[in-house]
């Protein structure tokens, strides 16, 4: 194949690279190259190892096995800097610069500019100045902090940053999700630049049209594997779609019961926050666990926050059973009175008090229901402990041991019995079963469905599309602050989801994917 | 130009704000003192604000990568008895020895003259800064947190220091005492420069208070290129996102190393000058730990955050400086001497609010909380 004629002429060559975090498979025996003056796009699903293969060529984090040279040289890189001083920069999803440190001392910081040996401020700005002019972006003042800039001219900042190290291999990952379009252009030119220049580029989006409109190639992953390599043109927007989804192994999920008129419960109307919230209107019924899908941070998470009482400065309306409430906290969003329960993505630290016991942990959110006064009272502490750990079948030593001994997934069944002891009407989800073994997954499906049996509205954001199919009853889609796309009953397919969530052409991508089908 | 000039303005504002705190509030000092804007007054002043202005930028450099170093006013203090042992001037030298448990150790003896002076002195800044590398390394490599590891080997400095002086004692050459605590012209009468009366250049600066000139030329001369090297932007950059700062390939074990022995250097130099003022080494603890809490509290009224990666060194100075001066409005005026604790806590909790006005606009709650 084109792999094989490709793997003896690239600038970049991996073979035979694994990644294991734990138990959990990142990458497995990756081969992939790529060449000077191309711009390589990478493609694949959420957790399909894409960021672990950047990671690894960037020296962030170390393969398990493998082989990688850049130019004639085999290489290992141990840190961020051994690849920077190999001409390797990475442009990162999460931000790689200093909110307190200024733009000019920000583009600088791996090497900057010295007179005497201290650093030359002056020499700096006008680097800076440089730079950002280089970018389209001399609107910024270098001596502004990046904390006081905006998100979008941050990434700016960060691409100035990357630039002024004259990468030879450029990796920009999703480096362009929080530019304006006028910013993108720019983005566009300095990297046709780049290219003309030899630059190697490799670029990971989960924007199709950009990668269509830029990528000379494209390398597919799926499961921490490399899937295909193929040259622009050859492969349909439809095949890749096809080749990022692939064949899984089907998990089992409780039946779905017949769709019926529900009440509704919790009522969302132009919910805006900031730029991540864009006009959002959702119902949610008694009995419904409705899905909330798309690529990562399209916003799911920050609908979540809101709904919960966390974001400041939201606009729009939120109704509880036909009344309008406007929780300012998460106290106030708890209260029965609207009754919401968050189980949070992070469980460590938003979830839990890790060094406290498993029973304090449990009865953390409903202490007014077990409290006499300003008192606990230890007998209904211990009575209601019982019965959270009884009901999800947590398998504890004892009560009274610190949460922290226990496996992710009990840890998980901790969180979500907390919230299920103060008896919300509305439950929402965030990506509950990321990091939990198969068997808990199948336990915490059922128990979703049984809760939902039981009057309760599920609000379930998940990063699995699988998961998202098998338990929800509707999914709504989300691209960019906005919901794009409900899908339910025989719409809540695979293929519509993905396409929805690149927010290309679903009806072309589905067509495509039945011809494939019949073929 | 005004851009810079407002963009400055505005990140620095609790700098500013210190500094004319601080001259406001001096001003009315020298305004209500009978013998106000005088060398004397200035002098006097200079002197007990020295040592605290030195323990408060020893605090500063730990604070701007969120961290605290509790040890600083032990170090002052274990430099202190070391000083009086080795800056008494003797001629012909001060023998040293060690009683350690009866038994007498001779560790020969330490130079006297103007040789042994300048030795004794460096030799005392140099253990200051020895201090530091330790608690830099049990911080780096022991992986614990600054306030523990600090409080920990701070009551180590404390032990030696009462190991030195289990009583106060010691002594410190007259004439190191005279020409440092005093004013410019004293130095030089002291050295015997400008005997003859010749350098007419001198006469209008001769009233300027030495301890004062030695705090701006520490200033100049160390943490303004400090703070221009790479190693202190990697101590901000630590400070303000430690994660970020690795990703961009920062050295972070050498940053604070380097943050813990610039700290133990102004501490050490601190300890120095309070062991040449008093003319005596005393291993006083309740001393040690007032001056490591007002040194906190300078370093936060100086305008630097202590979540780290905002202010400096210079803002900690000021800070230093109004904390004092509000101990000297109680000499002046009639109040209550046993009201100073009052005031000084209102004046830190106002400048701390101004600090925190900036909580007020962040729109996602949760990040309050990390």
């Amino acid at each position: 194949m084109q792999d094989a004629v490709l793997g003896q002429r690239g600038f970049l060559t991996l073979s035979g690279i694994s990644k294991r975090y734990g138990g959990v498979r990142a990458l497995e025996d990756v081969d992939f190259a790529c060449e000077r003056g191309k711009i390589h796009a990478v493609l694949g699903e959420n957790g399909a190892g894409k960021s672990t293969l950047i990671k690894i060529i960037a020296g962030v984090v170390q393969a398990d096995a493998g082989n990688m040279r850049l130019g004639d040289a085999d290489v290992r890189f141990a840190t961020p800097a051994a690849a920077n001083a190999a001409g390797v920069v990475c442009i990162f999803q999460e931000l790689s610069l200093l909110p307190d440190l200024s733009v000019a001392d920000n583009i600088s910081i791996a090497s900057p500019p010295r007179r005497f040996g201290l650093i030359d401020a002056r020499a700096q700005r006008r680097r800076a100045e440089a730079l950002l002019a280089e970018i389209g972006c001399a609107d910024v003042n270098p001596l502004m902090r990046v904390r006081d800039l905006p998100l979008s001219r941050r990434q700016m900042v960060e691409i100035a940053k990357a630039l002024g190290q004259r990468p030879q291999l450029l990796i920009l990952d999703e480096a362009t999700s929080a530019l304006t379009s006028a910013d993108v252009e720019k983005v566009y030119a300095m990297l046709a630049k780049l290219k003309s220049e030899g630059v190697a580029i490799l670029y990971i989006s989960h924007r199709m049209h950009e990668v269509e409109a830029l990528a000379d190639r494209a390398s597919v992953f799926r499961n921490g594997r490399h899937i295909e390599t193929f040259d622009k043109g050859v492969r349909s927007t439809a095949d890749i779609v096809q080749l990022m989804i692939g064949r899984d192994i089907a998990t089992q999920y409780p039946a779905k019961p017949p769709r019926r008129p529900v009440k509704p419960v919790l009522a969302v109307e132009n919910l805006s926050w900031e730029k991540h919230l864009d006009r959002i209107s959702l119902g949610l019924g008694a009995g419904e666990i409705v899905g909330l899908g798309g690529l990562d941070g399209q916003g799911q998470k920050s609908l979540l926050l809101a709904l919960f009482g966390v974001l400041r400065g939201v606009t729009g309306r939120i109704t509880v059973e036909g009344r309008e409430v406007r929780p300012g906290s998460p106290a106030a969003a708890k209260s029965p009175a609207v009754g919401i329960a968050l189980v949070p993505e992070d469980r460590k630290t938003e979830g839990l008090m890790l060094p406290m016991s498993i029973a304090d942990n449990l009865a953390i959110a409903s202490l007014d229901a077990i409290s006499t006064g300003p008192f606990v009272n230890r007998a209904k502490e211990r009575a209601a402990v019982e019965r959270g750990i009884a009901r999800l079948q947590i398998k504890i030593g004892a009560p009274s041991d610190a949460v922290s001994t226990l496996s992710g997934g009990n840890q998980q069944k901790v969180v979500i019995a907390k919230w299920l002891m103060t008896e919300p009407r509305i439950i929402l989800l965030n990506d509950p079963t990321r990091g939990i073994d198969v068997g808990t997954k199948q336990e915490l499906y059922r128990l979703m469905r049984e809760l939902a049996d039981h009057g309760a509205a599920i609000l379930f954001y998940s990063t699995d599309y699988d998961e998202l199919i098998g338990c929800c009853d509707r999914v709504a889609i989300m691209y960019d602050g906005r919901i794009v796309r409900e899908l339910e009953g025989a719409e809540l397919t695979e293929t519509n989801i993905v396409a929805s969530a690149l927010n290309v052409d679903a009806a072309n991508a589905a067509r495509a994917a039945a011809g494939d089908a019949h073929a | 130009m005004l851009d810079d000039l407002a963009i400055r303005l505005r990140q620095n504002i609790g700098f500013v704000t210190a500094v004319l705190l601080f001259a406001v509030f001096y001003l009315l000092y020298n305004l209500a003192h009978p013998k106000g804007f005088s060398s004397a007054v200035l002098v006097q002043n200079g002197d007990e604000i020295f040592a605290l202005a030195m323990l408060a930028m020893a605090q500063t450099v730990p604070v701007l990568m969120s961290g605290l170093d509790l040890s600083v006013g032990a170090v002052m203090t274990m430099v202190g008895c070391v000083a009086s042992y080795l800056l008494a001037g003797t001629i012909g030298g001060t023998p040293l020895h060690l009683e350690i448990f009866g038994l007498h150790l001779g560790l020969g003896t330490f130079p006297g003259g103007i040789t042994g002076i300048l030795l004794g002195m460096v030799a005392c800044v140099a253990i200051g800064t020895f201090a530091g590398f330790i608690n830099g390394c049990v911080v780096v490599y022991g992986r614990i947190q600054p306030i523990i590891a600090t409080l920990a080997t701070g009551a180590v400095y404390i032990g030696i220091a009462l190991f030195l002086r289990p009583t106060p004692g010691g002594k410190i050459d007259e004439d190191l005492n005279w020409a440092l605590t005093n004013s410019l012209g004293d130095f030089a009468a002291t050295v015997h420069i400008f005997d003859d009366g010749g350098a007419g250049w001198f006469a209008p600066f001769a009233w300027i208070p030495v301890p004062f000139v030695l705090l701006v030329l520490i200033a100049l001369l160390v943490w303004v290129p400090f703070r221009r090297s790479v190693t202190g932007r990697a101590v901000y950059a630590v400070g303000s996102a430690e994660g970020a700062a690795y990703m961009s390939g920062l050295p972070i074990a050498r940053a604070k190393i380097a943050a813990f022995m610039l700290g133990g250097f102004f501490a050490g130099c601190g300890g120095l000058f309070l062991a040449i003022q008093t003319s005596s080494g005393n291993a006083d603890i309740p001393q040690a730990g007032a001056y490591t809490l007002n040194s906190i509290a300078s370093v936060v009224i100086g305008g630097t955050s202590l979540l780290g990666g905002t202010g400096g060194a210079i803002g900690s100075i000021f800070g230093a400086m109004i904390l004092r001066v509000i101990s000297f409005f109680f000499r002046i005026f009639d109040i209550a001497p046993l009201l100073q604790p009052l005031f000084e806590g209102l004046i830190l909790l106002v400048a701390v609010s101004i600090g925190a006005l900036g909580m007020l606009r962040v729109r996602n709650t949760l990040e309050l909380f990390r």
